[in-house]
């Protein structure tokens, strides 16, 4: 049987009588490219600011790595990376003192994150702008940074919120390219996205609609399921039952 | 440990880079500290007066001279009546009305006595008050001289008077200069706005631009991030206490009375305090204008009610409760008694234990309210 890496039981979070997340449950396999879909104000990034421990479940159980949701979030969190929707480097840092801090904190040693860095620079193409700001690079390079230094320190998951929005379509194309590299060497990838070419590329994919989790399968099945060919269709005919909208 | 590194380092290379917050570090102590002595001086000077004079005497003219010549008072105009002067009060040209009636020198010389009429603009009340009292002062000083010309005929049916004579010294600031008491105020202001704005500023900025949640997702600790932030700011406020020195002593000639060490040591105690403030500022706020609202409102009080200005003797009871609440009063007292004082530990260390417990107290508030999970 393959290894789980994220468990989730009957998770919710609620804010006064509102269910942000409501009751969802699903289990994600290591090395998996788990898709989160779901429309603007579903609970996608609320579920996710839980499993990265930035936010504590009213009920239910979950765990990330092995370690549980409700009271061991700091171990969570040194066994994930994750990226955030806003873009979240420092803009006043050059991109090699953004790699050296963030590696830095999860614990890299200065010879690896030498290394690394180095390496990375010379796969990006960046050996130019390596000592530029961060605020002056374009927004595609600015989020393909921002997933590199989400993985830097090898976690065994990764998070990631909307990570191309806003970003054109070659860009995205050579971001889905880093995603598969990253699962290629075992890293999990859970990943929000609004975009339905992306979803065909994950290797499951799960809608949630007004907080809870509506389907949850691969690609082809939830189109066999929903009788269509496309995934727009399929999520429109999930979507289109939601009372909440926006965010 | 090592995350510290990490966190100081990151941090200090933001610093540096900030051009404009670096020149406010550098120009800040020395511009206050050149100009604020200078205008917020509470010695009054140039009191405007208008003189009417009904005598044209001798001695009348011998009075004028005098207050003329006293430093305080400007004679703005001599006027033909008390009506005349009055509208100098009505146009704000003129602080005081002395009258001195006709038949001023005849009733001194035969009577031995006469009342001058003196008129005070009070919409100033510490003006109008001290300027009374300086012209009082001047015309009894006047009054003793003239006993003195005079000559005594000897008279045995009246028994001798009893003199009495007061001389005051002022210890610690002999020519009871404004200056020597401010320059160790503005040393004060200086690191209260530092400590208290800067920390708040800085770690809401994080939250507006959403590197904190970045934090908040790593496996740095609470406290490494705290302290991360205090230690830069920490030294910044050492710094510029210490171009804060330099101006007073180059600018001025001021130079500590008491131990330089434990002057440091005291100005240490009291940034941690303020950095405390500004954290505890920083966690209550989302935005830069909150912060920066939130952090001004409660500075503002601190510094008007700590004594800067006006002596805590003076207010009512409730606000030197209020006084004694917030650590820039404190502070204050301790800079002026090891500066002009010269006191020592032992003289401090009431005041110092309360700034030790808004230190503690203040940073306490602080991390138990960070949160890196909600």
């Amino acid at each position: 049987m393959e290894e789980k890496v994220i468990v989730c039981k009957d998770l919710t979070k609620q804010f006064g009588d509102f269910y942000a997340v409501d009751k969802i449950s699903f289990d994600v396999s290591k090395g998996e490219i788990f898709g989160f879909l779901g429309a603007n104000g579903a609970g996608k990034t609320t579920a996710m600011r839980i499993l990265c421990g930035l936010s504590y479940p009213s009920s239910g159980e979950a765990t990330v790595a092995g370690f549980s949701v409700r009271n061991q979030q700091e171990s969570i969190k040194k066994n994930i990376g994750y990226m955030s929707q806003k873009f979240s480097l420092y803009e006043n840092l050059s991109i090699l003192e953004n790699i050296e801090f963030f590696g830095g904190v999860y614990g890299v040693s200065r010879k690896d994150i030498r290394e690394r860095s180095d390496k990375l620079i010379q796969d990006m193409g960046l050996q130019k702008e390596a000592k530029k700001m961060v605020g002056s690079l374009p927004l595609g390079w600015k989020q393909k940074l921002a997933f590199s230094v989400s993985i830097f320190h090898r976690p065994k998951i990764v998070f990631l919120d909307e990570p191309t929005g806003g970003v054109d379509p070659v860009t995205r194309r050579q971001f889905w390219d880093m995603i598969y590299d990253a699962s290629a060497s075992g890293i999990t990838i859970f990943v929000t996205t609004h975009y339905m070419d992306e979803a065909e590329y994950c290797n499951r994919i799960s809608v949630m609609v007004d907080g809870k989790m509506e389907a949850l399968d691969s690609p082809a099945n939830l189109k066999k399921r929903y009788a269509t060919d496309s995934m727009d269709e399929v999520f429109y005919k999930l979507a289109r039952g939601a009372r909440r909208s926006g965010d | 440990m090592r995350n510290l590194g990490f966190l100081l380092q990151k941090e200090f290379r933001q610093i540096f880079r900030d051009k404009t917050i670096l020149a406010m570090i550098l120009a800040l102590p020395i511009i206050q500290l050149m100009i604020l002595p200078w205008a917020m001086n509470l010695n009054i000077k140039n009191i405007n007066l208008s003189i009417v004079d009904n005598d044209h005497s001798s001695y009348s003219q011998q009075l004028i001279t005098k207050i003329g010549s006293s430093g305080y008072f400007r004679i703005i105009s001599a006027d033909r009546s008390y009506k005349e002067a009055l509208e100098h009060i009505e146009n704000g040209s003129s602080d005081l009305i002395m009258e001195l009636p006709s038949g001023f020198e005849r009733n001194l010389v035969r009577e031995g006595k006469q009342t001058i009429g003196i008129s005070v603009d009070a919409i100033n009340g510490s003006k109008a008050s001290i300027g009374g009292a300086y012209l009082a002062s001047v015309i009894s000083d006047f009054n003793a001289n003239l006993a003195i010309n005079e000559i005594k005929v000897p008279d045995y049916n009246t028994k001798p008077t009893g003199f009495m004579e007061i001389t005051f010294s002022n210890w610690y600031n002999p020519l009871a200069e404004y200056k020597y008491f401010f320059v160790p105020g503005v040393l004060v202001l200086l690191l209260t706005m530092i400590g208290g704005f800067m920390t708040a500023l800085n770690i809401v900025r994080e939250k507006e631009v959403g590197t904190i949640e970045q934090i908040n997702v790593t496996p740095i600790k609470k406290w490494e991030f705290i302290l991360g932030k205090l230690i830069p700011f920490w030294i910044i406020g050492m710094i510029v206490f210490t171009i804060g020195l330099l101006v007073i002593w180059a600018v001025y000639g001021i130079t500590s009375l008491g131990s330089l060490p434990l002057l440091y040591v005291v100005a240490g105690t009291y940034m941690i305090a303020l950095l405390g403030f500004g954290l505890l500022v920083s966690t209550f706020c989302e935005s830069q204008v909150q912060a920066m609202f939130v952090a001004f409102f409660f500075i503002l009080i601190f510094i008007l009610m700590s004594g800067l200005f006006t002596a805590v003797q003076s207010m009512p009871a409730w606000a030197r409760i209020i006084s004694g609440f917030t650590p820039v009063s404190h502070f204050i007292k301790i800079m002026r008694m090891i500066m002009l004082k010269g006191s020592g530990f032992s003289d401090i260390l009431t005041e110092l234990g309360y700034i030790l417990t808004f230190a503690l107290v203040l940073n306490a508030l602080a991390i138990w309210n960070y949160r890196k999970t909600s």
